[in-house]
């Protein structure tokens, strides 16, 4: 669509200025492949140059680097046992990647999915507990829609901030989680304590018959189902609606999507909803398939990787998925690792932040191959909070 | 009468808590200040304070001397800062994205690396007995006032006197108002706000060895709750002023006592949530001091995010 094969390589960015009519001239033969796979390529290549960073580390720390790898592919995809514990650390991490992913279209930079998780948590355990004569059906159904909600509003009040009073979404998302978590630790203290949680306090269990149980065929829960859906829900919202489009426009070129008529802060509003509401959905599934109650246990960093995901996946929906299943993999070899090389719990950690790092600095390499020779990154993924 | 203060005794909590930890914010704040005034934002110093704190920690234990750890936190801050101002440096390198990043990477290298210093006890900072002339030990302990606290509050006039009055401090406001003046000027932008990346993550790392030298006053993974976030939304607060930096500091200090020292004369009901005051503070704070239609116009220019 962007092709300015035509146009000499432009490193300055002058393109962008330009109409695109003027650059959309000619097509070379192969372009739309290469624009296609300069995102793979990179995220590929920065994924090396991680594991080739974290690689020295080890090799410090007196470890073949090979075989700690080996080991940790067979800890995530080795064996179906694995596999699934994998796919079952990858179904939070979808829903709360897109707590980031999403208002990410809008130019917006959300780093607060760890508090909407745990909001969505508490509330679907408390509509749990109330619920707990009815039907598993109807627990179930209750939990979700109390657990949706509930985040959703925690960062829609992170769009609305930000839209009606211009406060910093980044900023204010994260003395928000600090606030939920302090607010689940008050209830389940509290109010909501169990008295015969002791040494851990925590809300009462909601009954293993209202569990959300396994898939068929699976011994991974429904979470994962969610967490695929929502993802596909997200592509097709951002990337196939009018509502997405206007999305990106507000995300590409603020001031061209006022002088169009969007209602951009009510789009900041209904996106920052959609995206606290998936990460409210992840604490649902946390509490309804894992814990059966609310607890700390809900504040596992699945927020803060979540971020990793999204930014890794270059915020589109679609490439949550893969990369949400990759950065559970590496989450469920840690416990090996630590097992098997002695390696400390946070060796993951600082996996997680090298590849994260590497990412990032990877984004100076797009449209700098003229071989592939296409014009500028789509407009969703340009730098985030490029739009002030 | 010493001994039992009282209903005198949360206030005087509240203004000790505010002197022991302030300190970490002051150092942070004013770190970030610099950072900020030349035109980048550097959301990476919790992870600086995190590492800082453990090597300063490890610093302190290897060398006997609690100075020297504070140095090396404060380089270690440097190495930090310098890893932020050169990716950003790169063409379409987001400084938001990077400080996310480098938190990550801070927090997980600090405590992969800072395993071993869980048990072994390292010298401390020194502290200076300033409430001698009273009998009350609570007065006493509270107005043991540690060194760096002292540091830090003359540090603030100080950066507030270099960028004003100086012509280092000239140029990072330059690069933070106007990228292309400073280059029409001749300055190389990007070496400026690297420069003031890495002097923000020297404070920083020197903030860190506070929180494991002084107070809590030892190293663990539960150390740092956040302040080195707080102190990036603390410095929109101050509007880039050091000085501001500093009072806000104490306000910040005053705000995260409150709980314990609630809890220490028997309100243990809400102790989660006066533990949440200085957040909730804080998001008080954006709110009433942001606006949706203008910029404040103390901030720098070329910061595109705090608008």
């Amino acid at each position: 669509m962007n092709e300015s094969s035509p146009a000499p390589p432009d490193p300055a960015g002058a393109t962008e200025r330009l109409p695109k009519a003027l650059i959309d001239g000619g097509r070379a033969p192969g372009a739309d492949l290469g624009r296609r796979l300069e995102p793979f390529l990179i995220s590929v290549g920065a994924l090396c140059v991680a594991l080739l960073i974290f690689g020295v580390f080890l090799a410090v720390d007196g470890l073949n680097p090979l075989d700690v790898y080996a080991e940790m592919f067979r800890g995530a995809f080795g064996t179906w046992f694995s596999f699934q514990n994998t796919l079952q650390r990858a179904a939070p991490l979808m829903l709360t990647a897109l707590c980031t992913a999403l208002p990410a279209q809008l130019g917006l930079v959300v780093i607060g999915g760890e508090g909407a998780l745990v909001v969505g948590g508490v509330a679907a355990a408390v509509a749990g507990l109330a619920m707990s004569h009815a039907s598993p059906y109807a627990v179930l159904t209750a939990m979700f829609f109390a657990g949706t909600f509930a985040g959703g509003l925690w960062i829609a009040a992170v769009g609305a901030l930000r839209a009606y009073r211009g406060v910093n979404e980044t900023i204010s998302s994260l003395l928000l989680a600090y606030i939920a978590i302090a607010l689940m630790n008050h209830l389940v203290e509290g109010p909501l304590r169990d008295p015969a949680s002791l040494n851990k306090p925590a809300t009462r269990h909601i009954g293993e018959l209202n569990m959300l149980g396994p898939m068929p065929g699976l011994d991974v829960h429904w979470g994962l189902f969610y967490g695929v859906i929502a993802c596909l829900c997200g592509w097709l919202l951002m990337k196939r609606t009018v509502f997405g489009f206007a999305a990106s426009m507000t995300g590409g070129n603020l001031r061209a999507a006022l002088l169009s008529g969007l209602r951009v802060k009510r789009l900041i509003v209904v996106t920052c909803f959609l995206a606290g509401a998936a990460a409210g959905l992840a604490g649902m599934v946390e509490v309804a398939a894992v814990h059966g109650r609310a607890n700390a246990s809900l504040v596992a960093g699945y927020g803060y990787t979540g971020i990793l995901v999204a930014f890794v996946a270059r915020q589109n929906p679609l490439g949550v998925l893969p990369v949400a299943l990759l950065l559970g993999g590496i989450g469920a070899s840690g416990g090996l690792l630590q097992r098997h090389f002695n390696l400390p719990d946070a060796s993951v950690n600082v996996l997680q932040g090298i590849l994260f790092m590497v990412i990032l600095a990877a984004e100076t390499l797009y449209g700098r191959f003229s071989a592939w020779s296409f014009g500028r990154r789509s407009a969703p993924s340009r730098p985030v909070g490029a739009a002030a | 009468m010493s001994g039992a203060l009282g209903n005198w005794g949360v206030p005087l909590a509240v203004a000790a808590g505010a002197i022991r930890i302030s300190t970490p914010f002051i150092f942070v704040s004013l770190g970030e200040c610099i950072t900020e005034r030349s035109g980048r934002i550097n959301l990476g110093l919790e992870g600086t304070l995190v590492m800082g704190a453990m090597v300063g920690y490890g610093g302190s234990y290897l060398t006997g001397s609690p100075w020297l750890g504070v140095l090396a936190a404060g380089l270690v801050g440097v190495v930090l800062g310098g890893l932020h101002g050169l990716l950003c440096s790169r063409p379409r390198v987001n400084d938001i994205a990077v400080g996310i990043g480098l938190m990550l990477f801070g927090l997980g290298l600090a405590f992969f690396l800072g395993k071993p210093l869980i048990q072994p006890s390292a010298a401390r900072l020194p502290a200076i007995p300033l409430g001698f002339w009273s009998q009350s030990s609570q007065v006493q302990d509270a107005l043991r006032v540690n060194v760096l606290f002292i540091f830090g509050v003359l540090l603030a006039p100080a950066v507030s006197f270099a960028l004003r009055r100086t012509r280092w401090g000239l140029i990072v406001r330059t690069v933070g108002e106007s990228a292309e003046a400073a280059r029409a000027m001749g300055y190389d932008v990007n070496r400026v706000r690297t420069l003031a990346t890495m002097a923000g993550g020297f404070l920083a790392g020197v903030g860190g060895s506070f929180l494991s030298l002084f107070y809590p006053g030892s190293w663990n993974e539960g150390l740092s709750s956040g302040q080195g976030l707080m102190a990036v939304a603390l410095v929109i607060f101050a509007r880039w002023d050091p000085i501001r930096c500093l009072y806000a500091s104490l306000l910040f200090g005053g705000a995260s006592a409150l709980g314990p020292a609630l809890q220490a004369v028997g309100v243990t009901s809400g102790y989660y949530l006066f533990n949440a005051a200085p957040y909730a503070l804080t998001l008080l704070i954006m709110v009433m001091s942001s606006s949706a239609t203008r910029t404040s116009a103390d901030q720098p220019a070329e910061l595109t995010v705090a608008r």
